[in-house]
C-alpha cells in the first residue's frame, strides 16, 4: 500500500523543454524486467550518460547546481508510450512531485496512482519558476496537495487535481480496495449485460 | 459532453453503455466505474500486475475476457523447429516465459511463439474478431487505441490499471472531451491512411488532442478499409488523445463476418442490428471539430523528434525561427530548415508495428518493390504483423518479391518500431519507418526516424533516399 501523500519543500531540477516522452524517461530497452524497481540507474538513460556510460555533463540531472525532488518540465510532459515504468524510474530516483504547464493523460494517470504528484500550472507561472530556479538553484519550494498550493518565495500558485485522485493520494489508498466496494454493482452489471453482444466470452465461442 | 442532452455521441453512448457505478456528486468526485469487456496483454507490461494479484490474494475475474500474446521483446529470427525462437537476450526470454508462467496459473489462453494466432497484440485481436463495435478495450500498450477502428472504446492503461481490470474487469475514468476530426473528399492516388493522420496530427501537435476522444468521420474515413482504419485510430494517441472512434458501417461488418470470435447465426443478425446503432446522432455536438479535406494530403514525412513534425514529401523542413526545441529537432536527425525533405539520404527501412504490418500494408509495398532491389548498402526488413498475416503474405508470393527485392523477411512482432529485441539502428543511422514514433533513440540509441506509409518506405529502400512516391511510374 502506497504511504500518505505529505506536504514536502524541496529544490527542484528544471528540463525546462516541451514533449518530454516517456521513451527518453525510460528507454524501451530498459523494460524487460518483471519487477517495479530497480529503475532509477536507467532514468533519462540516453541523455543522461554519454557512449561510453560516463555521465553527459551537459544533461541537467548531471548539473551540480541543482538538485531535489521535484522536476520542472514544459508543455505535454510524458508523452508517447503507456510504460508505467517512466513513474517508477521518476520516483526510484528520488522525485516526489513534477511540475509541467501539462501533461499527456496516461502519464498522469500512472504518476498519479505511484505517489508521484503531477501538478499543472499555468505555462506563465512554470516559465517564472524556470527562471526563479535557474537564477537560484538553492531555491526551495513548497508542495502542499491538501490546499493544492505550490508555495514559492514570489507567492503562492494553484493546481487543479481531480478530488478522488487526490483523496487517494492524502490517505495512502489505492482504487483497487474501492471498486471491490462495489463488487455487487459489477456483479448486477455482469447480470443484466450477459447476453447483449459485447460481453461475448471467448470460451464460449 | 453535454450529459443532459439526447443526442449522443458516439462516444457518449458507449460510455453510457458501460456505467456500472455513475460518478459520485460528494466533495470526493468519485469517478466513474466502467466496465470493461476485453483486456489485452503482453509480456512487457503484466508481470507486475500478475504479481500485485498475488501480492494482494485476488482472484483474475476474468481470464476468458483476456487475449494474451508475445510481441514486443521476442526476437523475429531464429526459428526453431517447434516452432519458437531462439532467443539471445536471456532477460527477455525471462520476460516471455514469466508471461507463459502467469496466463498458466491465472487460467488465461496464450498466444505463445508456437500459435498460430501470435503476433501484435493489436494485429491478431482483430484477426480473431475478438473486438466487436460498443466494446470497451484496454491493454497496457498506448496503441490500443487502433481498435477504435472497429466503434470500440479502446485505449492504452498503466500496469496499475492492468491489475485493476484484471482484478475488478472495471475502471474508474472520468469522461474525455469529444473532438471529430473530418476528412472529407478523396485521397490522391499514393496516398494512404498513414498520411492522413500524420497530416492531422502535424496540424493539432502532438499534445492537441490531450483529454480528447478522437471521432474520424467523413467520405475518406467512410470509404477506407478496416485497415486502413486501424492506421488511422492506432495514431491517435501521438495526437494525444488516448482514444479514437470510427462508427462502425458495412465494412466493418464484412470484415468481422466469420472471424473466429465473432457471433455466429442468430446471434449475428443481433449483434449487427445492434452495432448499427452505434454512431453519433445528427444532433449531437462535440466538444471541437477540425476537417481536413483528403485531396490536399501529400504522401507524409516526419522531420524530427515527435510525430507532430510532418509535412508532405513535396514540401521543406520549415524554419525554426526562435524554436529552441525545432532547432535541437533539426540538429539531432542531420537536418537543416528550409530545404526540401525529398531526397534524404536513408540507410535503413522497416515496414512494420502495429501501425503498418497488415495485409494490405505488405500488398501495396511489395507492389512498389516489384522487379526492383533496394540501394547499395541499405538494410531493409519487412515483419509481418502476425503468423496469418505472414502466412497469407507468403501464400500470395508477397515475401518472395521483398526477399528477391533484397528485403529481410522476418517472423512476426513489434520489433525494430520499438526496438527492445535487438533489430535497432546504429548510432546516426536514418530510418524510413512505417511505425509509429520518431523520438530519439525509438529504434536504437542515436538512431533517426521518418515515419511514412508502406509504400513510401519501399520506395526510400530502393532509391536510397526519400522520393515522392506520387512520380513513381514516372521514373
Amino acid at each position: 500500500m502506497p504511504q500518505p501523500f505529505m506536504t514536502f519543500t524541496s529544490r527542484c531540477v528544471p528540463l525546462n523543454e516541451e514533449n518530454i516522452d516517456t521513451d527518453q524517461i525510460i528507454p524501451a530497452r530498459f523494460l524487460k524486467g518483471t519487477s517495479r524497481t530497480g529503475l532509477r540507474k536507467n532514468l533519462f538513460n540516453d541523455r543522461r550518460y554519454q557512449d561510453d556510460g560516463t555521465p553527459n555533463p551537459a544533461f541537467v540531472l548531471n548539473n551540480p547546481k541543482y538538485a531535489g525532488q521535484i522536476l520542472l518540465s514544459g508543455d505535454n510532459f510524458g508523452c508517447g508510450s503507456s510504460r508505467e515504468h517512466a513513474p517508477w524510474a521518476l520516483t526510484d530516483y528520488g522525485f516526489r512531485a513534477i511540475i509541467a504547464s501539462s501533461f499527456a493523460d496516461i502519464f498522469k494517470n500512472n504518476a498519479l496512482k505511484n505517489n508521484l504528484l503531477p501538478v499543472a500550472l499555468k505555462p506563465n507561472e512554470v516559465k517564472a519558476l524556470f527562471k526563479a530556479v535557474e537564477a537560484n538553484p538553492a531555491l526551495e519550494i513548497t508542495i502542499d496537495l491538501a490546499d493544492q498550493q505550490v508555495l514559492t518565495p514570489q507567492g503562492t500558485l494553484m493546481f487543479d487535481i481531480d478530488p478522488f485522485r487526490k483523496q487517494c493520494l492524502l490517505k495512502g489508498k489505492d482504487d483497487i480496495g474501492y471498486t471491490l466496494g462495489h463488487l455487487n454493482e459489477i456483479e448486477a452489471y455482469e447480470q443484466t449485460h450477459q447476453s447483449t453482444p459485447v460481453s461475448l466470452s471467448l470460451k464460449s465461442q | 459532453m453535454n450529459p443532459h442532452s439526447s443526442a449522443k455521441t458516439l462516444y457518449q453512448k458507449i460510455w453510457d453503455q458501460h456505467v456500472v457505478h455513475p460518478k459520485g456528486e460528494n466533495p470526493e468526485g468519485l469517478p466513474t466505474i466502467l466496465y470493461i469487456d476485453r483486456h489485452l496483454i503482453h509480456e512487457v507490461t503484466s508481470p507486475q500486475a500478475f504479481q500485485g494479484l498475488r501480492d494482494r490474494q485476488l482472484p483474475l475475474r476474468h481470464p476468458e475476457k483476456i487475449i494474451a500474446t508475445m510481441d514486443h521483446s521476442i526476437p523475429t529470427i531464429g526459428k526453431q523447429p517447434d516452432g519458437s525462437l531462439k532467443f539471445t537476450d536471456p532477460q527477455a526470454e525471462a520476460q516471455v516465459n514469466a508471461l507463459s508462467k502467469n496466463c498458466q496459473e491465472f487460467g488465461i489462453t496464450l498466444h505463445d511463439l508456437t500459435s498460430d494466432y501470435q503476433g501484435i497484440i493489436h494485429v491478431i485481436a482483430p484477426e480473431l474478431g475478438a473486438i466487436h463495435p460498443g466494446m470497451t478495450v484496454v491493454c497496457g500498450d498506448s496503441h490500443t487505441s487502433t481498435h477504435g477502428a472497429f466503434g470500440a472504446l479502446a485505449h492504452g492503461i498503466g500496469t496499475s490499471e492492468v491489475e485493476h481490470v484484471f482484478a475488478t474487469q472495471c475502471l474508474l475514468q472520468n469522461p474525455s472531451k469529444s473532438m471529430e476530426i473530418r476528412i472529407d473528399g478523396k485521397l490522391a492516388s499514393g496516398v494512404t491512411a498513414k498520411d492522413i493522420i500524420l497530416a492531422v496530427i502535424a496540424k493539432i501537435g502532438v499534445g492537441g488532442g490531450t483529454g480528447y476522444v478522437f471521432e474520424y468521420t467523413g467520405s475518406a474515413i467512410q470509404n477506407m478499409s478496416m485497415e486502413g482504419r486501424m492506421t488511422v485510430c492506432n495514431m491517435s494517441i501521438e495526437g494525444g488523445a488516448r482514444a479514437g472512434l470510427i462508427a462502425p458501417d458495412d465494412i466493418t461488418f464484412a470484415y468481422l463476418k466469420d472471424k473466429p470470435f465473432s457471433p455466429k447465426g442468430a446471434e449475428w443478425d443481433k449483434a449487427v442490428s445492434f452495432w448499427k446503432t452505434l454512431k453519433t446522432d445528427p444532433n449531437a455536438v462535440y466538444d471541437k471539430t477540425i476537417v481536413l479535406k483528403a485531396e490536399e494530403i501529400e504522401p507524409m514525412v516526419t522531420y524530427g523528434t515527435n510525430p507532430g513534425m510532418a509535412v508532405g514529401i513535396s514540401q521543406c523542413i520549415p524554419p525554426t525561427n526562435s524554436d529552441s526545441e525545432l532547432a535541437e529537432a533539426l540538429n539531432y536527425m542531420q537536418l537543416s530548415p528550409d530545404t526540401p525533405i525529398a531526397n534524404t539520404p536513408i540507410d535503413v527501412v522497416f515496414i512494420g508495428s502495429c501501425t503498418n504490418s497488415r495485409m494490405e500494408d505488405l500488398r501495396i509495398a511489395a507492389k512498389l518493390a516489384k522487379g526492383h532491389h533496394v540501394a547499395e548498402n541499405m538494410r531493409a526488413l519487412v515483419v509481418p504483423g502476425s503468423q496469418e498475416v505472414k502466412k497469407q503474405a507468403e501464400a500470395e508470393g508477397l515475401s518472395q518479391i521483398f526477399i528477391d527485392a533484397g528485403f529481410e523477411w522476418r517472423e512476426p512482432g513489434c520489433s525494430m518500431c520499438i526496438a527492445m529485441n535487438g533489430d535497432q539502428l546504429e548510432p546516426g543511422q536514418a530510418c524510413a519507418s512505417t511505425s509509429n514514433r520518431n523520438f530519439k533513440g525509438r529504434q536504437g540509441q542515436g538512431g533517426r526516424t521518418f515515419l511514412v506509409s508502406p509504400p513510401m518506405a519501399a520506395a526510400a529502400a530502393i532509391k536510397g533516399y526519400l522520393t515522392d512516391i506520387r512520380y513513381w511510374n514516372q521514373n
